[in-house]
């Protein structure tokens, strides 16, 4: 299986439904942080381009919100393309976004717990 | 009335009060949250993965064992409550996660999405009625403005969540009108807090907040309400915001019952 | 037995390429009864049915088996040339190796096999075939027309104009339909009242046209050239005959507070009203939910003011049952709903409205008087953005998968006029693409951009966000720039998804038309018969068959009105000979085929019957001719098997299943 089609497998879903309408990117809350923008990872899907998405910051800074899942008017998701190459990266050795050490330092007192476990499902393998 | 109740690890530390002021105002409107013997962490965020199956386990671990006592599982937190609906959909609908997941499992009986999944508030809506609710307040809320804030978990995707509509919900207005209050209804409510992206990106979730917070505060309310501990957490750390509760912590209060919760 | 000729059919390379065509006819030979057989390029061109009518003759030809597309593409042709031949054109039976065959299957080897058996089968079904005679029928020369827009009035107007009766029915008090609601028209931009009432007042002029307003049609029996249709005329509680249309009723009617459909809910009209001043008729209704005399019994305030005398409040619903040749389905429609669409703020702010409410805005007889204005503070905008493909083009379960083809000709024109009538208000259109096929229709856009300097981004809107200064906070994509923008807005007008309107599925099936998914009723072939009905005698015009603009509307309507006249200029029609009848020695009376007919065409006789040299009395079931479409379901629910149905008979069907599995 290429790149390509492990993106397709493990997000399940069809880059081709899209109709570049460009409402993922219309309705991102962290379109401004992302390098590669929510239209743009179904084209990078659709041309093979997944080198390229599997580098980008964008996965880091995706809040999983479902705003572009839920408004997107053809069903595509983009979120869950952009999840699957995130899962891509952090099961190769060495992908992980997040280490332990580094966790101490951004603890505060009121910190809950939720938000650790919910960073490390999302940056780590 | 007896539901299964799963907690969820938050709420059995940064957010004990959301947990405590939720069983004392359901032993006051009449039914009991019983909490699941064996419950596990959700994880915090559902596997969107079509192939991960074992992060999804300790959610239909939670969902089988609701099943075997016969009863709807209740949950408070928004997380939670996304993770476990979401398992619960694929558990129902994709044969090839429920046959994987149950080959992990050996559950004496196959688990197939059986449980009912409700969020607190549903049962609020759904089971107690917004109008018996009323009828039970004792100390209205009268006169204070307050913005719902749903966050995207809640809500989102619409149509598994199946809470309300998720640009234009009510549920948490409806909720408010009952304790006497008055909502305050603002576009931002179902937008997102900046969630986990706060750990490494504070300045992002802050940034997020901070529109959040203004926008509820030019349609004039006095505080949020929210059912979600990390939501509660992102938007205290903006600046002159407005205070955070619970929304059980409210209804204690209007029910009588805070006193003595904790 | 049979001397049958089979023709196997290439249709160009549409089966050639797929099935070896050579093969199919040389097997066919091969089958009983077959005497000839051969294949060729275009079996339905000239030169195809003159190989046809050769063998016919040289072969001396008793049956004849056509391999070729569906039946429904081209029995009718092959049995004509039949019977131009001097066969019974019932003698013809056609392989489908097109639809059933070559267009489903890849690999070519598969396919000839299956072409084969589909053609052993017809020719086994041929064996048994025998001569039919198709029977007459009378045309009831009038016509009805379901819906008073403009599709249902040009559709009158032309069939009338040709010498025949027509009457339209339409549901609201008034025809005039969506068009009497737009201010002006694409491409040109002339004012749509000027060019619809005229049109609106020949129709009611018309001597020929019969008008039922505040009127739906409650009963269809029937078949083509003789429908018998009940109309239920609603209780206007007004007497049409005595009014005046003064209008002093309307104004002195103390309940004003019901929301005008015709102003799309942005303003009031009162319990007794018409939709709109140029109404024809000129005749109020009484809305009954609204009236303050049915709720309470007390008012009486219109009765008092008719000077005509013409209040009626104990008028009652008619119904009125009359005779038809054909039915014409001009139903229009209506935009969608935008509750599962709140991104865009529609139920959260009165500024955010659909295309439909600004024509009403625009429009000088509107609610505010064809001024600009804010609905929520009746300010002028200074900015406003228009948003494309709200529910169209969208395969979730929200909106519709379909492109409604008209709103981006309306955003250009309502774009320009904006412009041209407030030259200070910036106008910002979000589109995904522009589609504009049509005589003049890219000009006309490009006008908006070029000469109007309206601002075209392309890219969807992801919300809007309603502020607490009661502007709109709109964030869209420009795909161009590849940037999240956000403009501050004061209105945003949503292009809303158009869809069928409600009822028109009730209808379809009261007229057993087809209807798809979408419920836009189906064309018999969607290029070769686009106006008609699958179903006999049933025409189509305008938004009920699928989205399209005045233009190609009117089109229609003249093409329905023309294979209406066709059919209504004819004296006789012919009927289907391939009908059911009870074999009187095996029905037992039981009455199963008379619950499932849908027709209506079977009743029951006693007849004295000679079973076997026993006389006696049997209740025996009857089958009008007439009446019956040979669908064949009484055969399959007679549980003696007395009912069959000629063409199609339980031997035929059963030597053809048999062929297939030999």
């Amino acid at each position: 299986m290429n790149a390509k089609e492990q993106v397709q497998q493990i997000s399940g879903v069809n880059p081709y439904k899209c109709m570049k309408c460009g409402k993922c990117s219309a309705t991102c809350p962290a379109y401004e942080e992302m390098d590669i923008k929510p239209h743009q990872f179904v084209s990078y899907v659709q041309s093979g381009n997944i080198e390229a998405l599997a580098a980008c910051k964008s996965m880091w800074k995706c809040l999983s919100c479902f705003a572009c899942v839920e408004r997107c008017p053809r069903d595509v998701q983009p979120g869950r393309i952009l999840d699957a190459a995130r899962q891509i990266v952090v099961r190769q050795r060495g992908g992980n976004y997040l280490t332990a050490e580094e966790i101490p330092p951004l603890v505060d007192e009121d910190l809950p717990q939720q938000l650790l476990v919910s960073a490390y499902r999302r940056y780590k393998r | 009335m007896i539901f299964s109740y799963y907690p969820g690890c938050t709420l059995r530390n940064k957010a004990k009060d959301l947990d405590a002021y939720a069983r004392a105002s359901a032993e006051a409107l009449g039914f009991t949250l019983q909490e699941l013997d064996n419950w596990q962490c959700c994880g915090g965020v559902y596997p969107l993965g079509t192939d991960e199956i074992a992060s999804k386990l300790s959610s239909v671990r939670a969902l089988a064992e609701a099943k075997d006592k016969g009863q709807d599982l209740v949950t408070l937190c928004s997380a939670c409550h996304h993770v476990l609906k979401r398992v619960n959909d694929d558990m129902t609908n994709v044969e090839d996660i429920r046959t994987r997941a149950n080959n992990y499992m050996k559950l004496a009986e196959p688990y197939a999405g059986e449980t009912k999944v409700l969020h607190f508030l549903e049962v609020l809506r759904d089971v107690v009625g917004f109008d018996t609710l009323k009828e039970k307040v004792v100390n209205p809320l009268t006169g204070q403005k307050i913005a719902a804030y749903y966050g995207c978990l809640l809500l989102r995707p619409g149509k598994i969540m199946a809470l309300d509509d998720p640009e234009n919900p009510k549920l948490l207005e409806d909720f408010i009108r009952a304790l006497g209050a008055e909502p305050v209804v603002y576009p931002y409510r179902n937008e997102c807090c900046g969630g986990y992206i706060s750990l490494k990106e504070p300045d992002m979730a802050k940034n997020m907040c901070n529109t959040i917070n203004e926008s509820a505060k030019g349609f004039g309310a006095e505080c949020f309400i929210t059912a979600c501990p990390l939501c509660r957490y992102n938007l205290n750390k903006t600046e002159q915001g407005l205070p955070v509760y619970y929304f059980t912590e409210l209804l204690a209060e209007a029910l009588g019952v805070k006193e003595g919760a904790l | 037995m049979q001397r049958i000729g089979v023709f196997v059919c290439h249709c160009g390379s549409n089966i050639a390429a797929t099935v070896d065509v050579k093969k199919v006819a040389e097997m066919a030979r091969l089958e009983p009864g077959v005497v000839f057989a051969d294949d060729y390029q275009y079996m339905c061109s000239e030169a195809g049915q003159a190989k046809i009518g050769a063998a016919i003759k040289e072969y001396n030809l008793t049956g004849l088996v056509v391999c070729s597309c569906s039946p429904r593409m081209h029995e009718a042709t092959f049995r004509k040339c039949a019977e131009r031949y001097g066969l019974n054109p019932y003698m013809v039976e056609i392989a489908n190796i097109r639809e059933h065959c070559s267009w489903i299957h890849k690999d070519m080897e598969e396919a000839t096999q299956k072409a084969v058996i589909l053609a052993r089968a017809a020719i086994a079904k041929v064996n048994l075939n025998a001569p039919l005679q198709a029977g007459e029928s009378r045309v009831t020369k009038r016509a009805l027309v379901i819906g008073g827009g403009i599709a249902g009035i040009q559709t009158a107007l032309d069939i009338a104009d040709a010498g025949y009766e027509v009457d339209i029915v339409e549901k609201t008090p008034s025809i005039g339909g969506r068009m009497s609601q737009l201010d002006k028209t694409f491409p040109t931009l002339d004012c749509s009242a000027c060019i619809l009432t005229p049109k609106m007042v020949d129709a009611a002029g018309h001597e020929k046209i019969k008008i039922y307003t505040y009127s739906e049609v409650e009963k269809v029996s029937g078949f083509v050239g003789d429908f018998t249709v009940d109309i239920r005329k609603k209780a206007r509680s007004v007497d049409e005959a005595k009014c005046t249309g003064c209008g002093v009723c309307q104004e002195k009617c103390p309940s004003k507070k019901t929301p005008s459909e015709f102003n799309r809910g942005l303003n009031n009209r009162s319990a007794i009203y018409t939709p709109f001043a140029q109404a024809i008729p000129n005749v109020p209704v009484i809305d009954r939910e609204a009236c303050i005399k049915f709720k309470t019994g007390k008012c009486g305030v219109c009765e008092k003011v008719c000077q005509a005398g013409a209040i009626n409040y104990a008028q009652e619903d008619e119904i009125i049952t009359e005779k038809y040749g054909a039915i014409v389905v001009a139903t229009g429609f209506d935009t969608i709903k935008l509750d599962k669409y709140d991104e865009y703020a529609y139920s959260q702010s009165k500024d955010v409205i659909t295309s439909l409410e600004l024509e009403r805005i625009m429009n000088a007889a509107g609610p505010t008087k064809g001024h600009l204005e804010r609905l929520s503070d009746g300010k002028a905008p200074k900015e406003i953005v228009f948003v494309q493909c709200v529910g169209s083009r969208c395969s979730d379960e929200r909106g519709k998968p379909y492109c409604s083809k008209i709103c981006c000709m309306y955003t250009a024109k309502h774009a320009m006029l904006i412009r041209d009538k407030y030259p200070d208000v910036n106008v910002t259109v979000f589109y995904i693409d522009v589609r504009t096929p049509g005589k003049n229709f890219d000009e006309f856009y490009r006008r908006a951009v070029e000469e109007y300097g309206v601002n075209y981004i392309k890219g969807q809107v992801g919300k809007v966000a309603p502020q607490p200064d009661g502007s709109l906070l709109v964030q869209g994509s420009d795909l161009i720039d590849n940037k999240q923008i956000k403009i501050k807005a004061d209105m945003v007008v949503l292009a809303t998804a158009i869809e069928p309107n409600q009822g028109v599925r009730n209808i379809a099936t009261m007229l057993t038309a087809s209807i798809d998914t979408n419920n836009f009723l189906t064309e018999a072939h969607p290029k070769l018969r686009p106006v008609e009905s699958p179903t006999a005698g049933v025409f189509l015009s305008g938004v009920c068959q699928g989205p399209k603009d005045i233009p190609e509307t009117v089109s229609q309507a003249g093409a329905a009105a023309v294979k209406v006249i066709g059919l209504l200029a004819k004296d006789k029609l012919t009927t289907n000979p391939c009908t059911a009848q009870a074999d009187e020695l095996l029905c037992n009376g039981c009455s199963n085929c008379a619950k499932v007919c849908p027709y209506g065409a079977i009743t029951y006789e006693t007849r004295q019957v000679n079973d076997h040299g026993i006389r006696e009395d049997r209740r025996i079931a009857v089958v009008n001719k007439a009446l019956c479409q040979g669908c064949g379901a009484c055969t399959v629910t007679c549980p003696s098997g007395a009912m069959d149905l000629q063409g199609f008979s339980n031997r035929q069907l059963i030597a053809e299943v048999d062929a297939i599995c030999r």
